[in-house]
């Protein structure tokens, strides 16, 4: 965990934040589609650093895999074929096919729907340089970070209940590093620095653009949520739906803003947060059940030579958490 | 590559053609996108498909496969024709002012001296250049004589209009004439354009062709030897650049010495006739020295067995009594049963060569098969009956089958050579797993075994084998060190100058094959690599990435041959004064001050021969020029002509419709049972090409689950209109048949492929990417090459795996 001071809003809180480090720089990461090859060294990378493997699926018949965003895949390159404006005097007409690739994941907002929409204290973080990050421990896994997603990112996962997305590397970037997507980017189409540098950066590739021939190139910080900490360069700025359904003017559902102003306030007034909290779990995932040893401790080998009766159960995960420890 | 890979960034103009960059190359590819970010320079991709380098191209066209002679052949018409050639240079370092032998000629897709019945030219006398009495080349540098090289390729690509190319193609006419306009702008001194190909060019039967009709591109346009030029093969294994610079292909011998032939049992011929002396007065023709690096290789092979006495053991060298003993003719007579034992070394052959079943064939008339591999491959479970992904009767086969584990690139120490020539240094990482070990230690306790047993049992020819040199510290395990300094060699007396100076002392380290002697007084195991390990120490380990011209040349980053050169034929890139062409193209240049040539990178030319000696620049070749004409140095003419794939989607080659022996390479080599396995465009009407995508590197990824992950199953990509045509939606199964096999994959519909126009009909192509197998944890596929033909480029027979037919159908 970042450290607490960072942290500078904190969903279904009313505390307020610490500002001792107001003068933190927020960063960002500009993904310039214009440039990316849908190598899906980034999706790797990905993998790699936040140690997951989603299930190796099939073939769509279409280049995307895995299909969608996941508990396990947090990026996912997704490949359209459009037809935009030609660029060239080409001989079919104006308008020419385009493969356009754009990686898809969280977009860190600087007004996150997700935290907005959050009833979990402290489930979702936002910290001082921007980054928008699950606190896993204690997302109850209602979903309501998915209905307040602009931009439909978080997924539940099938495991355990819980909420996840990208954390733009959050462990990564507090110890100086770029997330793991922009340090194996082959081509340098995903860079990372402060937003002020990225939006710098943005610019020049949008008049690169431009000089390229390109209508309507422009970059894509989305104000109707504050502006994003992650970015891209579009050479179809005018049209982002072109890019996998990129909202073009993206907020924070009416439905969230109507949670918060009216329905959350009554809600907390009648129920004590942790009350709640425990019934948000009841009614999406039911009564809670006792793991059993398999959950717990995995298919590990005290359990593959065993007799279940022989009433040594504490013994046993006395055991294997001294193993864990030492 | 003839430049290298930071190179590319100097760029204005980036042809990425006969390969896929972006995708097989991608981290390579950062410097495409380098040069068009910070060089403004527009990437042109042309490929049948709308590739993942197309995704980002400036300009692209879509091309039949197999018919990009037409394209470069009509764009060296259109460069001639408009005058847009850098004339300075094609007069001065090309060939273009030299006369052709007046007996030479071509007529209906022939040169002169063809033999049909044995398919191949049998009297290439007359592909010469005309030679005056004192021994040198005429020439008309007016380029005006019509047998000059100048005029013979221009009447040669008359024939090459953009209506003709565009009918073979498919590319339209505005296209066409559209990306020759761009690439004619590179031929001012100060514009260049750098070609990108990889094995969409090579694994054609005229695959050698299309790379020097490319190669002659570039001569005319005066971007050969010039900061973002030259002509770039991306290799496609790590290493395989090293494979080819160690010979390791049947008629070779290291650093691109050749194998003599049958015919050539006596030693001072055969060196004779490599050692190419001077074309014209004074040239370099560094070849002229092939004995010194061919002494050299024989002392370190033989040490002192070898003597001037015994023709330094030339009797002991394997002579060829066939061109090549390629995989194609090895699996040909493993069929027939004239081979009992295959030793496989990082070789996937059932996966990898062409006509599986014939493959499987092969390899079940062996007695013995020796894997020797990091990981499981398909050929090692070749028996194995994985049912429909290899549905073979293991009753029936009786090959023995050995495995011998051996490590991963990063669990050993050695050098890798890179596409741009570098010999990098790796340092071993982590330990192999279990019984793993290194190829050197196996190929070490192969030999001490053959060699025990000859010398205690004796046998036919023991010679070779007894004496060669084995002096590693620990036999058994000859040190990645202990190799790289044999590779570069040493003095093995007290070498001298002139002047009778000591210039290198005995057992020291050489610093350059300049230092080679022809009297066994140095050996190096492999001339082009000798200065990579010198008494400095181990230069392919430097690491040092200063570039203090600001161009990309990293001189102390590891270590490139030829000495350390990482442009070559770069005094190319100075006019006839010495001057940079351009100045932001500057590269070597003359300084008068200095007395030799000086620069950003060392100088590919003798370094203090002045300008006005006139010297020319591709000091290997025995004119000094680039060559426009290929004499006899290819089997198939010397300039390069279209001929139809083997197997065409077209029923005749347009260019010349009334020649059947001109329909397909009339130099290449097929054999009997294969031509009868051919099919026929009626039965097979789609156009087929093979690849790689970039989710997985060649058979081996499949094993990996991150690569699984992203890539899991086997697909071939079809056009939306053919799509409709046989009623397949995306994502449905369908079935690709060939004359020799079929098999079954999931359905990409695509826009990116679309039918091209090809006479009177439209031809679609399919995409057939190769990774799947039956082995790994991707998902089971089916080995591609079940379709391909068994057939090969008719210089290097490089399977033709890029242009075959088929029939898709849903399944």
């Amino acid at each position: 965990m970042v450290n607490s001071q960072n942290i500078v809003a904190r969903s279904a809180t009313t505390l307020p934040a610490p500002h001792v480090r107001d003068d933190v720089v927020e960063v960002a990461k500009l993904i310039d589609v214009s440039r990316c090859i849908g190598c899906k060294a980034c999706q790797v990378a990905c993998m790699e650093w936040n140690d997951l493997r989603d299930d190796v699926g099939e073939c769509h018949g279409v280049y995307d895999n895995p299909m969608d965003l996941s508990a396990e895949s947090w990026t996912v390159m997704r490949f359209n074929e459009v037809d935009v404006d030609a660029v060239h005097d080409n001989a079919e007409g104006d308008k020419e096919l385009a493969w356009l690739i754009r990686k898809d994941g969280c977009m860190h907002c600087a007004e996150p729907g997700c935290l907005e929409a959050c009833p979990a204290p402290g489930a979702i973080v936002k910290y001082a340089n921007g980054i928008v990050d699950f606190d896993s421990n204690n997302c109850i896994g209602c979903g309501y970070c998915i209905t307040g997603c602009p931009f439909d990112i978080p997924r539940i996962s099938e495991k355990d209940s819980k909420s996840y997305k990208c954390t733009l590397c959050s462990d990564r970037v507090a110890v100086g590093l770029e997330p793991a997507c922009v340090k194996a980017c082959p081509t340098n189409c995903i860079e990372f620095g402060s937003k002020k540098d990225m939006l710098a950066r943005a610019e020049k590739r949008v008049n690169d653009l431009q000089q390229r021939g390109y209508a309507h190139p422009g970059v894509y910080d989305p104000q109707g949520v504050g502006g994003t900490h992650v970015m891209y360069v579009l050479s179809h700025a005018d049209q982002p739906g072109l890019y996998s359904g990129l909202p073009k003017d993206p907020r924070i559902s009416p439905m969230v803003s109507a949670w918060k102003g009216v329905t959350k306030p009554i809600m907390s007034a009648i129920l004590g947060i942790t009350a709640f909290a425990g019934f948000f779990h009841f009614i999406t995932k039911g009564p809670k059940e006792e793991p059993t040893d398999e959950e717990v401790f995995g298919d590990d080998e005290d359990h593959n030579s065993g007799d279940r009766d022989d009433g040594q159960d504490d013994g046993r995960h006395q055991h294997s958490h001294e193993e864990d420890r030492s | 590559m003839t430049n290298h890979w930071v190179d590319i960034r100097n760029a204005n103009l980036i042809l990425s053609m006969g390969g896929n960059s972006a995708e097989a190359h991608p981290v390579g590819f950062r410097w495409v996108t380098e040069a068009i970010e910070h060089n403004n320079a527009e990437l042109i991709t042309i490929d049948p498909r709308y590739t993942r380098t197309g995704a980002v191209a400036q300009d692209k066209a879509f091309i039949r496969t197999g018919t990009d002679i037409t394209f470069l052949g009509g764009l060296i018409s259109y460069l001639i024709e408009t005058n847009q050639i850098q004339r300075e240079y094609v007069v001065n370092y090309t060939d273009a002012s030299l006369l052709v032998r007046e007996d030479f000629g071509f007529e209906d897709g022939l040169f002169t001296g063809y033999d049909p019945e044995r398919r191949a030219y049998t009297d290439k006398s007359s592909w010469m250049y005309q030679v005056g009495d004192d021994g040198y080349a005429l020439r008309d540098t007016s380029l005006t004589n019509p047998r000059c090289v100048y005029q013979m390729m221009r009447a040669h690509y008359s024939r090459y209009t953009p209506e003709l190319v565009s009918s073979v193609s498919g590319v339209p006419v505005g296209d066409i004439q559209r990306i020759w306009r761009k690439i004619a702008a590179t031929s001012v001194p100060d514009r260049t354009m750098t070609i990108l190909y990889a094995l969409g060019w090579t694994q054609h039967s005229i695959g050698s062709q299309i790379i020097r009709t490319a190669a002659m591109v570039q001569l005319l346009l005066g971007n050969m030897g010039m900061p973002g030029g030259g002509v770039n093969a991306l290799r496609g294994h790590s290493n395989i650049q090293g494979l080819t610079d160690l010979g390791l292909l049947s008629q070779l011998l290291p650093g691109y010495m050749s194998l003599a032939n049958a015919s050539e049992q006596d030693y001072r011929p055969y060196i004779d006739k490599r050692a190419k002396q001077p074309l014209l007065p004074d040239e370099v023709s560094y070849w002229k020295n092939y004995e010194k690096f061919h002494v050299s290789l024989m002392k370190a092979w033989f040490g002192d067995a070898a003597s001037e006495a015994n023709n330094w053991c030339y009797n002991w060298l394997p002579k060829l009594e066939r061109p090549l003993y390629d995989v194609l003719d090895t699996f040909e007579r493993m069929s027939k049963g004239e081979i009992n034992g295959y030793f496989c070394q990082g070789f996937n052959p059932l996966a990898s060569f062409p006509n599986r079943a014939k493959v499987t064939a092969a390899l079940s008339k062996l007695k013995y098969l020796v894997i020797m591999d990091p990981l499981n491959t398909e050929t090692r479970e070749f028996w194995h009956n994985v049912g429909e992904y290899n549905d073979v009767d293991s009753s029936q086969i009786q090959t023995e089958v050995i495995s011998l584990p051996t490590c991963c690139f990063a669990e050993d120490d050695g050098s890798i050579v890179n596409s741009a020539r570098w010999l990098q240094w790796h340092w071993v990482a982590a330990p192999p797993p279990g019984e793993a070990r290194p190829d050197t230690q196996i190929m070490a306790d192969l030999f001490l075994r053959v060699r025990r047993l000859y010398e205690q049992e004796g046998g036919v020819f023991p010679d070779p084998i007894v004496n060669l040199t084995w002096d590693y510290k620990q036999p058994a395990k000859p040190s990645a060190e202990e190799l790289a300094k044999e590779y570069n060699g040493r003095a093995l007396v007290d070498l001298t100058d002139d002047q009778g100076n000591v210039t290198r002392r005995a057992g020291e380290q050489l610093a350059s094959f300049s230092e080679l002697t022809a009297d066994g007084r140095t050996e190096a195991g492999c001339w082009i690599f000798t200065g990579c390990y010198s008494e400095e120490g181990n230069l392919m380990a430097r690491r040092d990435n200063s570039d203090p011209y600001g161009i990309g040349q990293s001189l102390g980053w590891a270590w490139a041959w030829p000495a350390n050169r990482r442009i070559l034929y770069n005094r190319a890139s100075a006019d006839t004064e010495g001057n940079p062409w351009g100045a932001n193209k500057a590269l070597v240049w003359w300084s008068s001050e200095q007395g030799r040539w000086i620069g950003a990178d060392i100088p590919d030319f003798p370094a203090q021969s002045p300008p006005s000696a006139g010297l020319g620049p591709f000091i290997m070749q025995p004119t000094g020029g680039g060559n426009f004409f290929g004499g006899q140095s290819m089997v198939d003419g010397p300039f390069p002509e279209h001929y139809e794939p083997f197997e065409s989607p077209v029923g005749q080659n347009l260019l010349h419709p009334n020649n059947p022996l001109a329909r397909n390479n009339p130099a290449a080599r097929i054999f009997a049972g294969d031509r009868e396995a051919l099919g026929s465009w009626e039965e097979f009407p789609h156009a087929a090409t093979t690849y790689r995508l970039t989710e997985h590197f060649h058979f081996w990824t499949k094993h990996a689950k991150l690569n699984a992950i992203v890539q899991p199953e086997q697909f071939v990509e079809i056009g939306t209109a053919l799509a409709d045509e046989i009623g397949v939606s995306k994502g449905d199964r369908v079935r690709v048949s060939s004359r020799r096999g079929s098999i079954y994959a999931v359905a990409v519909v695509t826009r990116r492929l679309r039918p091209l126009r090809i006479g009177d009909r439209d031809v679609h192509h399919v995409g057939i990417p190769l990774h799947w197998g039956f082995t790994g944890v991707a998902k089971k596929g089916y080995l591609v090459n079940a379709l391909t033909p068994f057939v090969g480029d008719a210089n290097t027979q490089t399977p033709e795996y890029k242009s075959f037919i088929v029939k898709v159908e849903k399944a």
